[in-house]
């Protein structure tokens, strides 16, 4: 590793002026934070610590044409947060390209080369931004380079302009396409040579265009699918032409583990299209990224392979799913309300909580249920694969392209060389399309027809019976007031299902970064404290959802600090203004966490400063303290998850009848540096509709082991009269902080304010998810 | 059975099951993919098609029901180069997400401008209920139709307007 490996550009935050380093814009070069652990043993965060790591090469990123035209390549999947406009306008930026003269091309599946490329955790944007400033910045200097060599000047004469290199004293000028030649026979220079724009130079990054809170400022750049997805021809999944395609559906089993008995396909064959009947292997438990098993039905079209699904008959081995078949989602909340009474695996604690309940003035208790939920994309999983020659190709709207590629490698037991994925773009992931299985399956089923594409499809009946489902979880919560109705004493015990359970042996306890989404990282200040984790078997298969295990702790814990202020007879955001207790900075490893989303807990630590500030902003801008009217209510929650901060106020009314009109939203939201805020804004309010299906409808169900809603009849999503009237997203400009998470972080308190203003409108608390109909009658 | 029907202004004909749903008529057969499989019950509206400048579910719509008709997707709702007026508000508002049933929010949106060019608040939202967005984008949506709403473009394409 030479020395400039170990550079990179970090946010200057007052964190680095403290430590001495250098300053003055909001970009330098600075030494890789480097924490000493003892001995050689070097500390791994951020995008470093991810497989694959980072990659800065501009001859990986960046290529110029002859004339002039620029392709970016986005090594990131596209689900809707935007990656595919912001990180190539991060990189257009940079370089001073023209941004109607550049085009992005999609990295195929490979982070040897391209850097890690797994889509999830928030992270694009944060461990993307600067590797991609350093390849831009890198092929601007090359430009300028060429330009002064042809010249004959130095470099410090010449300039690069948008798409173009200028002579400062003569004002030649040579456009980037003329250069391009000579300068891609430059050497790359080093890290340490690199010279970043200033935030003023810059013209796309970190500017807010197109719709704010209602008022249309020109969108520009303008996103880099839109006309492709408006006029139908944006390529997801299923649109990538083929000919002598073959389409196949798979009847898996209806319970987690069970297998095929025996199977009758004499029906299914005799459908018009159908041309073969095929087993598809599964693994049994733990599932992994691994097929449930089942029948496939290949055919010449969708519709035939759906029909003669429907003609097979299949017998189930229900034994091999051993308990799993007698998993009932409403028995298991009560087996969990009742675990809840029992002390669990202690996680934090500091204080004598039971001597502060004991003595409190008055006691707060309750219990909260979220139940299980499919991420439901509208995009249903789908894979094409065609295996010719020793080789495997993929076509798949994946977030996770290597580890599609190395799992479809594994099945067909091939070198991960000899798979390649093309990942398009993906009609939605939310985590759903983090687990390859569909790819897998598709895979499965194209070695019998070695030579021939086959698309697998789901079905939307598919995609929610054999969804990763969001874990169910229950939560316990009671707390000690004083006689100033101060906090003096707050337990906390939660219990759910863990992801542990989808790789290995259940460990029926939640791990450490299930437990770092806002459990024992929660920012209250209360002199005595315990956190508990109690057992939690796994029925189903279990799966990230957007936001994942911060969704029930900031359900609980949000709700719960409201009872708390009603009990205190206090105001709810000064009863959590003080709770909170002073600004500061909350190392995560003082609250036993030691995961802190994959960074630096220096670089990112909870600030508390931080979280009052958005809780603050909310508030205001909510017009909180004047008296909403009849029927009405504000109701206030915040959370702290992917380094980022959100805090959000909800208006709503109930009528007579109990019916709810969500009136306004206002989300405040702190990420640090913000690259796009545009796309940063529409992820935000996609995080409000997304959090009000949460909070009033979206229920899967099990009984006897069959989840029992299968489309959007049953398995309620929020449709247009339910997202608010008003939604004003409020960003609170920090540039100086580290960058933080945008796509996940937003989702977490939406439930929890919309309930708190329910319950201000109506005095009716709900605890269990979701409202349903609790609000009539 | 032989099938005939005019897709975006072009004769087609098949010979196909005629219980085959639009959808996969359109998308399998005819290689046209804008239109989108979300649900296969009629419940989201990713796949909506105009048939006789009627919104319909192509995935609940038999071939043969579309026999003789005219359908027009969202390939078809371009006037040659020329985006129609909802697909600039679209994009100007920046709607789509991961944008998959953003072709179906389109064609009801341009059915409901073709049938009433001054569409109130609550009108847009009831004539869009049947389309789902997991994303979220509802409130550009309404934006972007209401931007359209009144002006001289509104009627939209010649070929879309229904």
């Amino acid at each position: 590793m030479s020395a400039d490996d170990n550079l990179m550009i970090a946010n200057v935050s007052r964190r680095r002026f403290l430590m001495g380093l250098a300053g003055g814009s909001a970009l330098v070069l600075a030494a890789r934070w480097d924490v000493a652990l003892g001995g050689n043993e070097k500390a791994q965060f951020g995008a470093g610590a991810m497989p694959g790591g980072w990659v800065d090469d501009p001859n990986v990123f960046i290529h110029i044409d002859a004339d002039g035209l620029v392709t970016i390549v986005n090594n990131r999947s596209e689900m809707g947060q935007g990656i595919r406009t912001s990180l190539v306008m991060v990189g257009a930026d940079e370089l001073g390209a023209d941004w109607d003269q550049v085009r992005v091309e999609q990295a195929e599946g490979d982070h040897s080369k391209y850097g890690n490329q797994n889509t999830d955790g928030s992270r694009s944007m944060r461990h993307w931004y600067q590797p991609m400033r350093r390849a831009a910045a890198a092929a601007r200097q090359m430009l300028e380079q060429a330009a002064a060599n042809e010249w004959g000047v130095s470099t410090s004469d010449v300039q690069a302009g948008v798409h173009k290199v200028v002579h400062r004293s003569s004002g030649k000028e040579l456009g980037f396409g003329e250069l391009a030649g000579k300068a891609r026979e430059l050497e790359v220079p080093g890290r340490n040579a690199l010279v970043l724009k200033r935030d003023e130079e810059l013209r796309f990054v970190g500017k807010e265009t197109g719709l704010i809170n209602g008022e249309l400022k020109s969108a520009y750049p303008k996103a880099i699918d839109g006309e492709d997805i408006v006029t139908g021809k944006a390529v997801y999944g299923a649109d990538v032409p083929f000919e002598n395609l073959l389409y196949a559906v798979i009847a898996r089993p209806p319970v987690y583990g069970a297998t095929v008995a025996s199977f009758d396909d004499t029906e299914a064959l005799k459908m018009p299209g159908v041309e073969k009947v095929m087993k598809v292997e599964g693994t049994g438990q733990p599932a992994g990224f691994s097929p449930l098993g089942g029948i496939a039905v290949v055919a010449s079209n969708t519709w035939a392979a759906l029909e003669g699904r429907k003609a097979l008959k299949i017998d189930w081995d229900l034994e091999a799913a051993g308990d799993n078949a007698s998993y009932t989602s409403s028995a298991y909340r009560e087996s969990l309300e009742k675990a809840a009474q029992q002390p669990g695996t202690v996680v934090r604690q500091h204080g004598d909580l039971d001597k502060a309940l004991e003595n409190a003035t008055k006691r707060v208790s309750a219990t909260y249920y979220m139940p299980h939920m499919a991420q439901a994309p509208m995009e249903p999983p789908v894979a094409t694969v065609q295996i010719k020659d020793g080789k495997a190709e993929v076509w798949a709207p994946v977030q996770n392209p290597q580890a599609t590629r190395d799992t479809v490698a594994g099945r067909l037991g091939l070198d991960a060389e000899n798979v390649t994925v093309h990942v398009t773009l993906l009609g939605g992931g939310f985590g759903r399309k983090s687990k390859p299985d569909f790819a897998i399956e598709a895979a499965s089923i194209a070695e019998a027809f070695k030579g021939r594409p086959v698309r697998l499809q789901w079905s939307r009946e598919d995609d929610i019976h054999h969804a990763y489902f969001h874990a169910v979880s229950v939560d316990y919560l009671e707390a000690g007031l004083d006689g100033n109705g101060q906090a003096t004493g707050w337990l906390h015990r939660t219990l759910s299902p863990s992801i542990g359970s989808l790789f290995a042996p259940d460990p029926k306890h939640k791990g450490e970064f299930e437990l770092g989404m806002g459990f024992n990282t929660m920012p209250f200040s209360v002199p005595a404290l315990r956190l508990e984790n109690p057992p939690a078997p796994a029925h189903v298969r279990i799966g990230w959802f957007r936001s994942v295990y911060n969704l029930p702790h900031a359900w609980a814990i949000q709700s719960f600090a409201h009872e708390m202020a009603v009990a205190a007879g206090k105001d709810h955001r000064d009863f959590v203004l003080d709770l909170l207790g002073p600004d500061r900075e909350i190392h995560n490893l003082t609250v036993g966490d030691g995961w802190n989303y994959g960074e630096d807990p220096d670089l990112y630590p909870i600030d508390i400063g931080r979280m009052r500030n958005v809780i603050e902003r909310a508030t205001n801008e909510a017009g909180w303290g004047k008296s909403p009217g009849k029927n009405r209510g504000l109701g206030l929650a915040f959370h702290h998850s992917f380094v980022s901060y959100t805090a959000i106020v909800f208006d709503v009314e109930v009528d007579d009848q109990g019916k709810l009109t969500i009136h306004r939203a206002d989300i405040a939201f702190d990420c640090g540096p913000q690259a796009n805020p545009e796309r940063i804004r529409s992820q935000l309010e996609g995080a409000i509709v997304m959090g009000i299906g949460i909070a009033l409808q979206s229920e899967v169900t099990f009984e006897d082991g069959v989840a029992q809603q299968g489309n959007f009849d049953k398995y309620l999503i929020p449709r247009m009269p339910d997202a608010p009237k008003t939604l004003r997203v409020h960003l609170v400009d920090n540039p100086g902080e580290a960058m933080g998470g945008v796509g996940e972080p937003g989702l977490p308190p939406v439930a929890p304010a919309l309930c708190n203003a329910i319950y201000a409108a109506t005095g009716k608390r709900i605890r269990r998810l979701p409202v349903g109909d609790q609000l009539k009658g | 059975m032989a099938v005939s029907l005019t897709v975006n202004g072009d004769e087609r004909s098949l010979n196909i099951e005629g219980d085959t749903p639009l959808l996969w008529v359109l998308r399998d057969e005819l290689g046209l993919k804008g239109t989108k499989f979300g649900c296969g019950a009629g419940l989201c509206g990713a796949c909506t098609v105009h048939l006789n400048g009627q919104p319909v579910r192509s995935c609940s719509t038999p071939v043969e029901m579309a026999a003789g008709g005219e359908v027009v997707t969202i390939e078809g709702l371009t006037d040659g180069d020329r985006l129609h007026a909802l697909q600039e508000a679209w994009i100007e508002h920046g709607v789509p997400q991961c944008g998959y049933c953003q072709s179906g929010q389109i064609m009801s949106a341009a059915h409901l401008l073709a049938n009433n060019s001054t569409p109130s608040r609550d009108e847009i939202v009831a004539a869009m209920t049947g389309n789902l967005c997991r994303c979220g984008t509802y409130s550009r949506i309404i934006a972007a139709v209401e931007s359209v709403a009144g002006s001289e473009s509104s009627g939209g394409s010649q070929k879309g307007g229904a």
